[in-house]
């Protein structure tokens, strides 16, 4: 387990903050945009070790946070209908729609099973008790987590399995950075690009970042050495006025990332014309939707007549709980912290999350929550 | 595979065939007695038969109630198990449904005597698996000399329960008075008996959706023992708890509500097995969080501290036990005035004042170490 402890080691932690102390010629914003930097850098509590020198703001990398009150309700509606068995990553489970969630509905009798990877739907696809029932995957995730579900579909279809179908809602890294970047009063110096994103897709996905908006962009991986290495190439590109894509994650990331993941994706999934995200309302071209040829697969479509009721009743009155007094949208953007929002540790905590931040155990919310005192 | 049936004959052979003999065929049991009442007899109404237990009280059984002659004191607790998986790396339910519940009479001073057990069993339960289980419930009452001496079973019928339940009930005697979590102070010293979160580790990387092949082995055992070595010979132990659900995390949040002080531990002295660190790094969950089913945390007066570890640390359940923090009131937190202070305005704002687990870091920076709430639901990236 060496992989686990070397990259923990006191002494280079230490090292790497006083060379970032050393170096850095004035106080930085730095956003790391995934749930799991946010995480690691509270609880090994980097951002108190870098104090008045770079002020960590926490993006929208959370494929569960960020997944807007109207994908819930469309997964509650479809749990609901008959002989469906509704399969989800575990912290999907506790995610609030308008008036339930799926943890909830499982209290209620739905059935929904929590899975770890998607293949493992294949197996209760060829459950035979099961032979009867509309298997229906709720994928979430970003450019990690998208190729998995094609391999899944890949399976499904090489299996001649005709009782999966799977409601898409994958999205992408770099759009919600534009949006953020194209408001144009963003004070952020540079981003911490997740390293597993790029595993995948390589580094070119952030080319925007330094040469259309040129601010300083560093891949990099989760543990602590990965971050604070990371923050020292930043603080460097800041330093230099040399705005750029660098990556810190060599053992795992190059340029092109993974060829065979990228073209699976490629196969079934378009991207669509635009996806609402929570916090940030609709950004154009940031999500994906199953190709036509593979709608027999959509559950969109095989539930449409249900979906479409449920439209007409979110629009004839029934509120949505996105709550005015949270601050989500603003904190996703980099513009507040969690501990800026009236709503949170009060009315707004871990087992009754109001927004986006809270829900996820990897919300920059719920990471505060937890670990400040 | 077990049939449901509405009681009689079906149930009698189960429980006289399986349960009582797994229980007593080999031993504790007058065995020329026994043999009479293998429940294929059709007399067996007509005779007793006495089980005898490590100290040699004998107990009569196959009467309605066991009728025990009890000491002065007694502790009386329960617990009722539905582990999933029923059989992990290390232990089993029948093992666990043991050990749990002498476990939580050990802690309150007690010496474990008298079990009860109750089954509910699914119709289709594998013969073979409740064998195996009666087999761990018997070998596991063997290492602390508890007896079971009344129980029940029920066979239900499919979907209506989910493999296998088991509830005991304990009795033990108060050898050792006075032990409350109202005892802690501050000042006092935290030990942990052994390594944090392998049970939890080794029962959620068997559960369905994540299955993943780790080496984590539970550390399911029955504690009596150690902790009787324990206050056998050291004084000053406030109280003791066995960190099953919610793990360290619960146990000694627990006592920093009831202390009104917050407690002070150093994450490099919590002892944790590296594939239980990956494991939890890998899904998003804190070592600290998990269940222990063979773990003891106590609280002991500073003076007596040191001595409580040797004697621990000299039991083969206690080898990995540490020292890992120390109960503080709030006005002297070990960060300083300041902090204590900012402590308050923190808590204030979010937290009840007084009561937190504070955790420094591997880097020296503190940090909340929270109430474990909910299902813990593993992260998808």
């Amino acid at each position: 387990m060496e992989i686990y402890s070397d990259f923990k080691r006191k002494d280079d932690i230490e090292r790497l903050i006083s060379a970032i102390r050393d170096e850095i010629k004035r106080p930085v914003n730095i956003m790391e945009i995934c749930g799991g930097h946010t995480h690691a850098i509270m609880k090994y509590g980097l951002n108190i070790l870098l104090k008045d020198k770079i002020n960590f703001l926490h993006g929208p990398g959370c494929p569960v946070c960020v997944m807007p009150v109207n994908r819930i309700d469309e997964a509650i509606e479809i749990v609901n209908s008959a002989g469906v068995i509704l399969a989800v990553y575990g912290d999907m489970m506790r995610v609030p729609g308008t008036s339930s969630s799926l943890i909830k509905e499982r209290a209620k009798g739905k059935d929904v099973r929590m899975i770890y990877s998607p293949l493992d739907i294949i197996k209760i696809a060829e459950d035979k008790s099961h032979k009867n029932k509309k298997i229906v995957f709720f994928a979430i995730g970003f450019e990690t987590t998208t190729p998995m579900t094609a391999a899944l579909l890949e399976e499904i279809i090489k299996r001649g399995i005709d009782n999966v179908f799977i409601h898409v809602n994958h999205v992408l890294v770099p759009p919600p950075i534009n949006a953020i970047l194209d408001s144009g009063d963003s004070l952020i110096d540079g981003f911490i690009c997740p390293g597993h994103v790029s595993v995948m897709t390589g580094s070119g996905i952030y080319a925007d970042i330094p040469h259309k908006y040129g601010k300083a962009a560093v891949i990099t991986g989760f543990e602590p050495y990965d971050i604070l290495s990371g923050a020292l190439l930043m603080i460097r590109q800041i330093n230099e006025k040399r705005p750029s894509v660098e990556i810190a994650y060599k053992r795992a990331v190059n340029e092109d990332g993974n060829k065979k993941a990228q073209d699976l994706v490629n196969k079934y999934f378009t991207v669509r014309e635009e996806f609402e995200w929570r916090g940030f309302g609709k950004i154009p071209k940031s999500g994906l939707k199953l190709k036509n040829e593979f709608k027999d697969f959509d559950a969109e479509i095989i539930f449409k007549s249900k979906l479409e009721e449920l439209y007409m009743q979110l629009e004839s009155g029934r509120t949505r709980k996105e709550s005015l007094l949270c601050k989500c949208g603003e904190i996703l953007k980099g513009k507040s912290k969690p501990d800026d929002c009236p709503l949170f540790g009060k009315t707004c905590n871990p087992e009754n999350p109001i927004g986006a931040c809270m829900v996820s155990s990897e919300g920059a919310c719920a990471a505060y929550y937890k670990y400040r005192y | 595979m077990l049939s449901h049936g509405g009681g009689g004959k079906e149930t009698s052979e189960l429980i006289g065939s399986i349960i009582f003999n797994g229980l007593y065929g080999q031993k504790g049991i007058d065995a020329d007695k026994y043999d009479k009442y293998g429940f294929s007899s059709s007399d067996r109404h007509k005779d007793v038969c006495y089980a005898q237990n490590i100290s040699g009280q004998k107990i009569k059984l196959l009467e309605d109630a066991a009728v025990l002659k009890s000491p002065q004191n007694i502790a009386f607790t329960t617990d009722c198990f539905t582990v999933k998986p029923i059989f992990f790396k290390g232990g089993d339910i029948g093992k666990l449904s043991v050990a749990g519940t002498v476990n939580d009479l050990s802690v309150m001073g007690a010496k474990p005597l008298f079990l009860s057990l109750g089954f509910i069993i699914e119709e289709g339960f594998f013969l073979a698996d409740l064998e195996k289980i009666i087999k761990s419930i018997s070998d596991e009452s063997a290492k602390t000399g508890v007896m079971v001496v009344t129980g029940d079973t029920k066979v239900v019928p499919a979907g209506k329960a989910d493999g296998i339940f088991i509830n005991t009930s304990g009795i033990g005697e108060i050898i050792y008075d006075g032990l409350s979590v109202f005892n802690i102070a501050p000042g006092d010293i935290i030990i942990v008996s052994g390594n944090v979160g392998d049970h939890g580790a080794a029962v959620m990387s068997r559960r369905e959706g994540i299955e993943m092949d780790v080496e984590i082995e539970s550390d399911c055992a029955s504690l009596w023992d150690m902790i009787d070595s324990v206050l056998k010979s050291v004084t000053g132990i406030s109280a003791i708890r066995d960190a099953t659900r919610g793990g360290l995390a619960a146990v000694l949040n627990e006592w920093a509500i009831a202390a009104e002080a917050d407690i002070y531990a150093e994450e490099n002295k919590i002892p944790v097995n590296d594939a239980v660190k990956g494991f939890c790094e890998l899904l998003g969950f804190e070592p600290y969080q998990l269940a222990c089913e063979g773990m003891a945390v106590f609280a002991v007066k500073p003076e007596f501290a040191e001595e409580a570890l040797n004697v621990i640390k000299s039991h083969s359940l206690g080898k990995n036990a540490s020292i890992i923090g120390t109960v503080v009131g709030n006005n002297n937190f070990a960060g300083g005035k300041d902090e204590a202070r900012q402590t308050k305005v923190n808590a204030g704002s979010i937290r009840q004042s007084a009561g937190k687990v504070i955790l420094k870091g591997i880097y020296g920076v503190n940090r909340l170490l929270d109430y474990p709430s909910g299902e813990l639901l593993p992260r998808i990236c």
